[in-house]
C-alpha cells in the first residue's frame, strides 16, 4: 500500500517552521535527513527509562540497554537481509567503516604490486582511506571512468580493468553528485570472478532503495544512520562473517578482548573484536527504530516517491535557460545536480535559503569527479519522503529569479 | 528580493562579477599565491609583481562565486601602487567591512561588501582573495586555506 505521503510530513515537525520568513523547504536529505519525531523521542526515552552501559552488567537497566542494542543489530542484520547479526559492526556512519575495512582488510591483506578497485564517482571517503592503506601497503590505485555525458560506470572498460591482481573492490551504490544507480549485482558478480573483495559503499542507497546483501552479493556494505531517518553519530559495517573473523582488530581496548595478559591479549570474534571502548549503543538503538520506520513507509514505495520527484525535478529544471544538469537522463536516485555558466554555485545557495530553501552547493566530496566533468561545483537538490510537487515547483520558481539577477 | 539580499549583491559586486578587472596571469610576476577554500572548492591565484616595496602590478585567476571573484576583482584594483603595510591596513579595513557591516568614513568601493555580514557563511568567500594576496607579499609563494586561517 502507498503511504499518505502529505501526512508523511508530519512525522518530522522540524518541517513546520519558517526560514527566513518564508516555509521551510528541505532539499539537502544526501546530506542529511531529517528525523521523525518516532525516532526522536524513542532516543529520548531511552535516556530518560533505560540508560546504562551495555554488557558485562548484571544489574536491571544494563541488561535493558544491552538488550536494546543487540535488538537494533538484528533489527539491522534483518533489514539489509545479513545472515546473522555477528556480521553488523556497530561504527560512527560510513566514513569509519570504509577506514575499518581499508585498515584492517587491507592493512593485513594487501602487498606491493595488488590493486585496489575505485570508481571515479566515489565520494572522499571512499578514496582517501585506501590511498592511505596503499601509500602503506606499496598496492597501485586504479579507477573504472564514469563517461561524462551521461555520468554511468563505463562498464566496457571494467573487464579489462577487473584482473587477478584487483584484491579489492569498493565501489558506491548510488553517486552522491550524479544520482547514478550503479548495477550492483552486476559488479559483485564481475568481481567474484577474478576473485576481488568487494565493498559496497550505501551512504546513499540505504534509507531510499529496496536493499539485501544476500541479492547484491558483496562482502562489506557501509552506511550511515544519518541520511536514512536515523540519528548521528551512528552507521554500520556489514561485513561477511567468515572475513570480519579473519580480519585483526582496529582499535583496541574494552569490549573487544577475550583474554587480556601484560604481555599480550587475544581478541573476541566479530561484532565486538571492531568494537572496541563503550559503543554508542543508544543512537544505535535508534537506528533500529529509524529502520522501523523507514518499512512502515516501504522501501520500494519510498523509491518510487524519490524517483519521481527526481523526474520531475529533471524535467522542470531543463527548461532553465543556461542549465547543465549533471548525470543522468534517465533512472536516477532521488537526487539533481546542476550548474550554470554565469551563476556559481554558491550564490545560488544563497539565494534559494532567503526563499526558505536548503540546497548545497559545492564539491560534493568528489572533487576529482568534478575535475573530470569540467566543474568545479554543482547545486544539488536531493529530496526524501516528506519532499512534495509544490516544492520542486517553489525551486524552480526560486532559480528562475536568481537567474535574472545575474544574467 | 530580500533586502538582505540586495545588500550583499550590490552593483559594484555584480558588475566586478560580471567584468573582472585584472583578471589573467601576470608574465612579470615575482610574487605568486594560491588561495583555496577546501569546503567549497573555490580556487584563486594571486600574481603580483612587487618592485622596491610596491605592487607595481597585480592580477588574479580563479573560479568561484561572485562574492569571492569580484571581492578579489576590486581588491586589486586597490591594491595597485599600494606598499606592503599598506595593503595590510586596506585588508584591516575590509575585514572590518566584511565582519561588523560598518561603512568606511572615506567613499570607497569596498563599501560595497558591508552586506557580507549579515552573511556569515560567506566571509571566507570575500576575503579568500585577499589572504592569497596578503600571503604572497609574505612570503613570496604559497598557498593560502580558508582552514589555516579564521576567516
Amino acid at each position: 500500500m502507498t503511504p499518505s505521503w502529505k501526512n508523511v510530513r508530519e512525522d518530522f515537525p522540524i518541517l513546520n517552521q519558517s526560514v527566513n520568513g518564508k516555509p521551510l523547504i528541505y532539499l539537502d536529505n544526501a546530506a542529511t535527513s531529517q528525523k521523525p519525531k518516532v525516532v526522536i523521542d524513542g532516543l529520548a526515552s531511552f535516556y530518560l527509562k533505560d540508560n546504562a552501559n551495555v554488557h558485562r552488567g548484571l544489574h536491571t537497566l544494563s541488561m535493558r540497554s544491552t538488550n536494546a542494542y543487540e535488538g537494533a543489530r538484528n533489527r539491522i542484520a534483518e533489514f539489509i537481509a545479513a545472515e546473522s547479526p555477528e556480521e553488523i559492526v556497530f561504527t560512527r556512519g560510513t566514513t569509519e567503516s570504509i577506514n575499518l575495512v581499508a585498515a584492517s582488510f587491507g592493512g593485513s591483506q594487501l602487498k606491493a604490486g595488488d590493486v585496489i578497485l575505485l570508481t571515479e564517482m566515489e565520494h572522499h571517503s571512499n578514496i582517501v582511506p585506501w590511498q592511505l592503506i596503499a601509500q602503506k601497503t606499496g598496492a597501485k590505485i586504479k579507477y573504472v571512468p564514469v563517461t561524462a555525458d551521461e555520468g554511468q560506470l563505463d562498464l566496457s572498460s571494467l573487464d579489462k580493468l577487473l584482473t587477478s591482481e584487483v584484491k579489492i573492490f569498493a565501489f558506491t551504490h548510488v553517486s552522491n553528485t550524479l544520482g547514478t544507480i550503479n548495477p550492483v549485482i552486476e559488479l559483485c558478480r564481475k568481481a567474484k570472478q577474478v576473485g576481488a573483495t568487494t565493498l559496497i559503499d550505501a551512504a546513499q542507497s540505504i534509507g531510499h532503495l529496496p536493499l539485501s546483501v544476500k541479492e547484491i552479493g558483496c562482502d562489506f556494505l557501509c552506511f550511515s544512520g544519518h541520511k536514512m531517518a536515523g540519528v548521528t553519530g551512528i552507521g554500520v559495517l556489514y561485513g561477511k562473517k567468515a572475513l570480519l573473523n579473519a580480519m585483526p582488530p582496529w582499535q583496541g581496548g574494552g569490549g573487544m578482548i577475550a583474554t587480556v595478559d601484560f604481555d599480550g591479549s587475544t581478541w573476541k570474534p566479530s561484532p565486538e573484536r571492531f568494537e572496541a571502548g563503550t559503543p554508542n549503543y543508544a543512537d544505535a538503538y535508534a537506528l533500529g527504530l529509524s529502520c522501523d520506520y523507514i518499512d512502515s513507509l516501504g522501501r520500494k514505495a519510498i523509491a518510487e516517491h524519490d524517483s519521481r520527484l527526481a523526474s520531475l525535478a529533471y524535467n522542470e529544471l531543463s527548461k532553465l535557460p543556461g542549465i547543465r544538469l549533471i548525470g543522468p537522463s534517465g533512472a536516477r536516485s532521488g537526487l539533481v545536480s546542476f550548474a550554470f555558466k554565469d551563476v556559481h554555485a554558491h550564490d545560488i545557495v544563497t539565494f534559494a535559503d532567503q526563499d526558505g530553501i536548503a540546497l548545497r552547493g559545492g564539491h560534493h566530496c568528489n572533487q576529482p569527479l568534478m575535475k573530470k566533468l569540467g566543474l568545479t561545483s554543482t547545486t544539488r537538490a536531493s529530496f526524501y519522503v516528506y519532499n512534495t510537487d509544490s516544492e520542486i515547483e517553489a525551486l524552480v520558481k526560486s532559480l528562475n529569479r536568481i537567474i535574472k539577477f545575474f544574467c | 528580493m530580500s533586502s538582505d539580499l540586495t545588500e550583499l549583491y550590490q552593483q559594484v559586486i555584480l558588475d566586478h562579477n560580471r567584468r573582472p578587472r585584472n583578471r589573467g596571469k601576470l608574465p612579470q610576476a615575482n610574487r605568486v599565491a594560491q588561495g583555496d577554500n577546501p569546503s567549497c572548492g573555490d580556487q584563486c591565484k594571486v600574481y603580483l609583481n612587487v618592485i622596491d616595496d610596491r605592487i607595481a602590478d597585480i592580477a588574479f585567476e580563479g573560479s568561484g562565486c561572485a562574492i569571492s571573484q569580484a571581492s578579489t576583482s576590486l581588491m586589486t584594483t586597490q591594491l595597485k601602487g599600494k606598499t606592503q603595510a599598506e595593503a595590510e591596513a586596506l585588508y584591516k579595513q575590509f575585514h572590518e567591512i566584511v565582519t561588523t557591516g560598518k561603512e568606511p568614513e572615506e567613499i570607497s568601493d569596498v563599501a560595497a561588501f558591508a552586506g557580507v555580514h549579515a552573511f556569515p557563511a560567506r566571509i571566507k568567500c570575500a576575503t579568500l582573495g585577499w589572504h592569497a594576496a596578503l600571503n604572497a607579499l609574505k612570503n613570496g609563494a604559497t598557498t593560502a586555506t580558508t582552514e589555516s586561517h579564521k576567516d
